[in-house]
C-alpha cells in the first residue's frame, strides 16, 4: 500500500506546488482514453472487419480515415491543458456548510481557445470554464465545507475531453490553497451585557447609543453613519456629515465560552458563540470574545468581527497564525 | 475510478444528433422497404416534435415494444436478421429508435458511433465518386456533432471549420494506412447469400429476349486499354460463354464439359498478338471477356474448351486482367467427336419448316450451306430490331418464315438451328461487340448495350469459325455500333444515344474520372498494393516490415501534428528580442535585470555597479524607451532597431572569470 501510494506520489506529482504560476508541462498531463473512446475502438475494428469482409475500398479508407481522427484528438486533447498557467489566489473564509470558493486564476498563453476545462477537488462540484485565445480567467472551484477550521482543500483535478471526448486528458496541480472555515454560527439569545465593565476608559469616546450632533466626516466614519438628510440639506458645502453619538455610558457584551451550555460538546459551543457573534455584529454590540487560553478585547466593526471568527475557527489548532 | 454520474445531454445538443440520425439513414431509403423507411421517418419527427414541445420522452417499455416488432417485421421481411440487407435495415431501425431515448451525452456517444457505422454500409451499395464525397461531407457532420456534445455551444460555423480541421489532420493518417496497411484480400468467412445480389451482367443461358434486355442498360460492362493499335471496331468481338445445347426455347451450355475432362483448346495464331488489360465490372460470373480468342491468360484463370477464358472464382469485385489475344485464328481443327456430336443435337420435334429447308441445302458443302443462310438474311425481308413480336412453341419457324424480326440473339439461334439441320455443327457464343475510345484516358469502353449473340460453326480444315448473321442483316451493328444500327425509334437508354458533343465529352470526361477512382481507390488491393510499393522502390514487401513502417510513419505523422497544433510561442516582436538579449549579455556579466525593473531604472543601476557599461546601457536603453514607449513611429524605418541590436555587439568581449 505505501509502495502503492509512493508510486502515485511519483506519478502524480502529488506534492504542494509551491512555485506560482503553476505551468502545465508534458510531465503534469495524464491522458488515457475514455469509454466512449473505447467504444470508438470497438467500432472501428468491427468497420475493418467489414470493410475486409466486403471488399469495400472505401469502407477501408472510412476506417483509417475515423482511426486517424482518433490519434489527433489524442494531440488536441493534450494540448488543450499543455501550456496552461495556473495562479492560486485568496479564498475568503466561510462558514462550515456552506461552499468555499478557491480562486484560480488561469491563463492561456497560445492562440487558440481552450474549451471545456473542467476544475474540480476530489469528491466535490465541478466547475467547467472555456478560455479564449490568450485569455485568462478566474475559476472559483468550490468545496463544499463540513467542519470550522483551516480547509486545505488538497490537489485540483482539472479534466478535459475536448475535442472529441474519446480522451481524458488531466492533470493535479497542487496549488498552496488554503481558507478559513468560521463554526456554522448556531443561533441562541445573546447573553447579558455588563455595563460599564471598562466604562471609565472610554469616556469620551464617540459611541453609537445617543446622538449628539453632527461633525464633518473621517475616512474611518462608518457610511452608516452618514447623516445624508443633513447633507441633502446643506448641499452647498463638500463635506459629508456624519451624525456623533455619546457613547460613554456604553455596554460591554463579553461573548465568553464559559457563558455557553456546558453540557453541550465543544464543537456546538464554538457554534453558539460563532451565533452570538453574528447577532452582536448586527445589533452593531460593542463586545469582546473570551475563550479558554485566549481573549479579545471588546471593539466592533467588520475586522473585529472576523478576528473573533477566526479564534473560534481556529481554536484548539496549535499551529495557529504562526506556521504560515 | 470513481463513477461519475453520466453528464447529461444539452438541450440544444439535440438538434445536431436527429441530423446525424437523418443524414446516416436517409440515404438508405432507397434500398429498405417502405414500411421501415416511413418508420424511421415518424421516430425522428417525434422525436424532433418532442424536442421542440421541451417533453419528456417515451417510456423505456414502449420502445422496448417497438424494437420488438420492428425487429420481428425486419426478420419476415428478409427472411432472417443476418446477412447485408437486414443487418442494414436493422442498423437502420436503432439509429431511428435510439434518439428516443437518448437522455445522457453517453447515449448521444452512442448515436454517433452507431452513425459512423452506418456510413460504412452504405458502401455496399455504392462506392463512386460521389459517394466518396458524401464521405467526407458525413464525416464532418458527424465529427461536429461529437464537437458540440464536447465542447460546448458555438456557432455552427465554428463547429463545422474546427471538425474540417481535425479531418484535414487525420488525412494524412488515412492515406498512410490506406497505402502501407497490409491487405488481405476478402471474404474473412463465407459471406450471407445476398452478398451478391444486383450484379448484372451476360446472362447464364440464352432465350429470346435476354441479351435485348441487357441492351436497355447503358452500365459499363468493362473498359480495356491495348498496349499497342486498338483493333478494327468489326474485329471487336469479347467472348464470353458459348451455349451448344437447345431445348426449343432456351440455350445453354451443355453439362457435358464438367463430367469428361475436354481436351486442351488448340490454337493455331495466323495473325499478330494483341496485348490488352480489361478492368472487368463484377457480374458474379466466371467468364473473363476476352477478345476473341486470347492466347496469354492472366493467373488464376484458364481457357475452356469451348474458347472462352474463365477465372476460378466468380468475378465479385471489379477486378483488373492482362490478356493477350490473337483476331485470326484457326481454333480446335481437331475437335472432340463429343463436342462435334454436342454441336449437331437439336430437340427431337419442332420447327418444321426450318428442318425442311435445312434438309434441301443439306447436300452442299458446309461453307456453302453456312453462305445461304446468310444470302437469306441478307436478301429477303428481315429486320434488326428490338421489339421483335412474341413468338409461339414454333419460335424459329415463326422467326425465319412469318415475323422476320429480331435481334441478335434471334439471328444466332436461327441460324444455329439451320446449321445444326442441314448437319454443320454450330453452336451459340454470347458477349459484347464493339467499344467505344475514351479519347480522355485512352481506354475502350464496352456496356452492356454492347451485348451481343453471334454463332460459330465447325469445318473440318478451318476449325471453328465465327458468323455473324447479324452482320448479314443489320451490317452497321458491328461496323459502328448499335445506335447506328437500330431505328430512331427504339428505347435505347439516354446514356448511348448522347448526340451533342459537349455532352460525350463530359460523359467521356466523367467517365475517365470514374476509372481512375476504380483502379486506384477501389482497386486498391493486395496485388495492386504490391504494384504500387515495388513502384515505389520497395521490391518485396510482407506484412511484418509494412506493419513496422506504418507505426514509424504514423508516429512520424502524430508528431508533425502535434507540432503544428502546439501552442503558438507568443511572437516577440524584434524590439523586445534585441533589447532582452542586451540584458542577457549584462546578465552574464553579472547584472540581472529584475522583472520589474524598467530599462531607464535598470540602466542607472548599472550605472552603478558597471561604470564601464553605464554609456552603452544608457543607450541602449534609451533606444529600447524610445521603440516602446516613444511617440514617434519608430519602427517603421529600422534605424533606432538597429542601434539598439548594434548594442548588443558593442558590449565589450566578457573576461574570463578568475577562478
Amino acid at each position: 500500500m505505501r509502495r502503492r501510494e509512493r508510486f502515485q506520489r511519483w506519478l502524480f506529482h502529488l506534492a504542494r506546488d509551491e512555485q506560482v504560476p503553476i505551468v502545465l508541462t508534458q510531465r503534469r498531463i495524464f491522458i488515457v482514453p475514455t469509454s466512449g473512446g473505447l467504444l470508438f475502438a470497438v467500432v472501428l475494428a468491427v468497420m475493418l472487419i467489414g470493410a475486409i469482409n466486403y471488399n469495400l475500398s472505401l469502407g477501408h479508407a472510412l476506417t483509417f480515415l475515423l482511426a486517424g481522427l482518433g490519434l489527433v484528438a489524442m494531440v488536441h486533447t493534450f494540448h488543450n491543458l499543455f501550456g496552461m498557467r495556473l495562479t492560486p489566489g485568496r479564498a475568503e473564509p466561510t462558514f462550515a456548510g456552506d461552499l468555499a470558493r478557491f480562486p484560480l486564476a488561469v491563463e492561456n498563453p497560445r492562440q487558440q481557445p481552450r474549451r471545456a476545462l473542467e476544475f474540480s477537488f476530489k469528491d466535490q462540484p465541478v466547475v467547467t470554464a472555456d478560455l479564449s485565445p490568450q485569455g485568462r480567467a478566474t475559476i472559483a472551484v468550490p468545496f463544499v465545507t463540513h467542519q470550522r477550521g483551516r480547509l486545505d482543500p488538497g490537489r485540483v483535478t482539472l479534466t478535459t475531453r475536448y475535442p472529441l471526448g474519446l480522451f481524458r486528458a488531466w492533470s493535479y496541480p497542487y496549488p498552496p490553497f488554503s481558507c478559513v472555515v468560521y463554526p456554522k454560527p448556531l443561533r441562541t439569545p445573546l447573553p447579558a451585557a455588563s455595563p460599564g465593565a471598562h466604562a471609565d476608559h472610554r469616556q469620551g469616546d464617540s459611541g453609537q447609543e445617543d446622538f449628539a450632533g453632527l461633525r464633518p466626516r473621517q475616512i474611518s466614519d462608518p457610511t452608516r453613519h452618514i447623516a445624508w438628510k443633513a447633507v441633502a440639506r446643506r448641499s452647498d458645502e463638500q463635506a459629508l456629515l456624519v451624525k456623533q453619538f455619546a457613547g460613554g455610558a456604553m455596554d460591554e457584551l463579553w461573548l465568553d465560552w464559559w457563558l455557553t451550555p456546558g453540557e453541550r460538546g465543544d464543537e456546538d459551543r464554538l457554534s453558539i458563540l460563532a451565533g452570538w457573534i453574528m447577532a452582536a455584529d448586527e445589533q452593531q454590540a460593542c463586545y469582546g470574545l473570551r475563550l479558554p487560553g485566549q481573549e479579545i478585547a471588546p471593539a466592533q466593526g467588520d475586522a473585529h468581527r472576523a478576528s473573533c471568527l477566526q479564534a473560534l475557527a481556529l481554536y484548539g489548532e496549535v499551529e495557529a497564525r504562526d506556521a504560515r | 475510478m470513481r463513477a461519475r454520474p453520466p453528464a447529461a445531454l444539452e438541450h440544444d445538443a439535440v438538434p445536431w444528433l436527429l441530423v446525424v440520425a437523418l443524414a446516416t439513414t436517409g440515404p438508405h431509403a432507397e434500398h429498405l422497404p417502405a414500411w421501415l423507411t416511413l418508420l424511421v421517418a415518424a421516430a425522428l419527427l417525434w422525436r424532433t416534435w418532442l424536442w421542440h414541445q421541451q417533453r419528456r420522452m417515451p417510456p423505456r417499455w414502449s420502445l422496448a415494444l417497438l424494437v420488438i416488432a420492428a425487429v420481428a417485421a425486419i426478420g419476415w421481411q428478409f427472411g432472417s436478421l443476418f446477412g447485408k440487407d437486414a443487418g442494414v435495415a436493422m442498423l437502420v431501425l436503432f439509429m431511428a429508435l435510439k434518439p428516443l431515448e437518448m437522455h445522457s451525452r453517453r447515449d448521444a456517444l452512442v448515436v454517433i458511433m452507431l452513425g459512423y457505422f452506418l456510413l460504412l454500409t452504405h458502401y455496399f451499395y455504392s462506392q463512386s465518386i460521389p459517394t466518396g464525397l458524401w464521405l467526407l461531407a458525413a464525416c464532418t457532420l458527424l465529427t461536429g456533432a461529437l464537437l458540440r456534445l464536447h465542447g460546448g455551444a458555438q456557432p455552427v460555423i465554428a463547429i463545422a471549420r474546427q471538425a474540417g480541421l481535425l479531418l484535414l489532420q487525420a488525412l494524412p493518417f488515412m492515406l498512410l494506412l490506406y497505402l502501407l496497411f497490409p491487405r488481405v484480400t476478402g471474404p474473412l468467412w463465407g459471406l450471407p447469400q445476398d452478398a451478391h445480389a444486383g450484379l448484372s451482367g451476360l446472362p447464364s443461358q440464352m432465350s429470346p429476349g435476354s441479351i435485348s434486355n441487357l441492351t436497355l442498360s447503358g452500365a459499363i460492362a468493362f473498359r480495356s486499354r491495348f498496349a499497342g493499335e486498338i483493333p478494327e471496331q468489326a474485329d471487336l468481338y469479347w467472348r464470353g460463354p458459348v451455349f451448344d445445347e437447345y431445348d426449343g426455347v432456351t440455350w445453354r451450355a451443355s453439362r457435358q464439359h464438367g463430367r469428361s475432362p475436354a481436351p486442351a483448346p488448340v490454337i493455331e495464331a495466323r495473325g499478330p498478338a494483341h496485348d490488352y488489360s480489361s478492368i472487368l465490372e463484377a457480374h458474379n460470373q466466371r467468364w473473363l471477356l476476352a477478345l476473341d480468342v486470347p492466347t496469354r491468360l492472366p493467373p488464376d484463370s484458364s481457357l475452356a474448351a469451348t474458347l472462352e477464358a474463365q477465372s476460378r472464382e466468380p468475378l465479385r469485385i471489379r477486378s483488373r486482367f492482362s490478356f493477350s489475344s490473337v483476331l485470326d485464328y484457326r481454333a480446335n481443327r481437331m475437335e472432340a467427336p463429343a463436342s462435334l456430336q454436342q454441336a449437331l443435337t437439336l430437340p427431337p420435334q419442332g420447327n418444321p419448316r426450318t428442318r425442311a429447308l435445312a434438309s434441301e441445302w443439306q447436300s452442299r458443302p458446309p461453307a456453302r450451306i453456312a453462305e445461304a443462310a446468310l444470302t437469306m438474311f441478307r436478301q429477303e425481308d428481315f429486320h434488326y430490331t428490338l421489339r421483335p413480336p412474341l413468338l409461339g412453341a414454333d419460335a424459329i419457324d415463326e422467326f425465319l418464315f412469318d415475323s422476320r424480326r429480331g435481334f441478335c440473339e434471334h439471328y444466332a439461334s436461327a441460324f444455329v438451328f439451320l446449321m445444326r439441320a442441314a448437319g454443320v455443327p454450330a453452336r451459340v457464343v454470347a458477349g459484347y461487340q464493339g467499344g467505344e475510345l475514351n479519347p480522355v484516358d485512352g481506354y475502350l469502353t464496352v456496356r452492356q448495350s454492347d451485348a451481343h449473340a453471334w454463332a460459330e460453326i465447325w469445318l473440318a480444315d478451318e476449325g471453328w469459325l465465327r458468323i455473324d448473321p447479324t452482320a448479314a442483316v443489320a451490317p452497321s451493328r458491328i461496323e459502328q455500333g448499335i445506335v447506328a444500327a437500330l431505328p430512331a425509334g427504339e428505347p435505347l437508354p439516354g446514356i448511348i444515344r448522347l448526340d451533342a458533343d459537349w455532352m460525350r465529352d463530359l460523359r467521356n470526361r466523367w467517365e475517365a474520372a470514374n476509372n481512375t477512382w476504380n483502379q486506384w481507390v477501389l482497386g486498391y488491393n493486395p496485388q495492386r498494393q504490391r504494384e504500387v510499393l515495388s513502384r515505389l522502390g520497395w521490391p518485396d514487401p510482407d506484412w511484418r516490415s509494412m506493419t513496422a513502417s506504418l507505426a514509424v510513419l504514423c508516429g512520424l505523422a502524430l508528431l508533425v501534428v502535434a507540432l503544428w497544433t502546439l501552442p503558438g510561442r507568443r511572437r516577440d516582436d524584434p524590439v523586445q528580442r534585441a533589447w532582452q538579449a542586451y540584458c542577457a549579455q549584462l546578465g552574464r556579466r553579472g547584472i540581472i535585470r529584475a522583472d520589474w525593473e524598467g530599462p531607464l531604472d535598470f540602466a542607472q543601476r548599472v550605472a552603478r555597479e558597471k561604470p564601464e557599461l553605464a554609456t552603452l546601457t544608457s543607450e541602449a536603453a534609451r533606444h529600447y524607451a524610445e521603440l516602446r514607449y516613444g511617440e514617434g513611429d519608430g519602427d517603421s524605418d529600422g534605424e533606432p532597431l538597429r542601434r539598439l541590436q548594434q548594442c548588443v555587439q558593442r558590449l565589450p568581449p566578457q573576461r574570463r572569470r578568475k577562478t
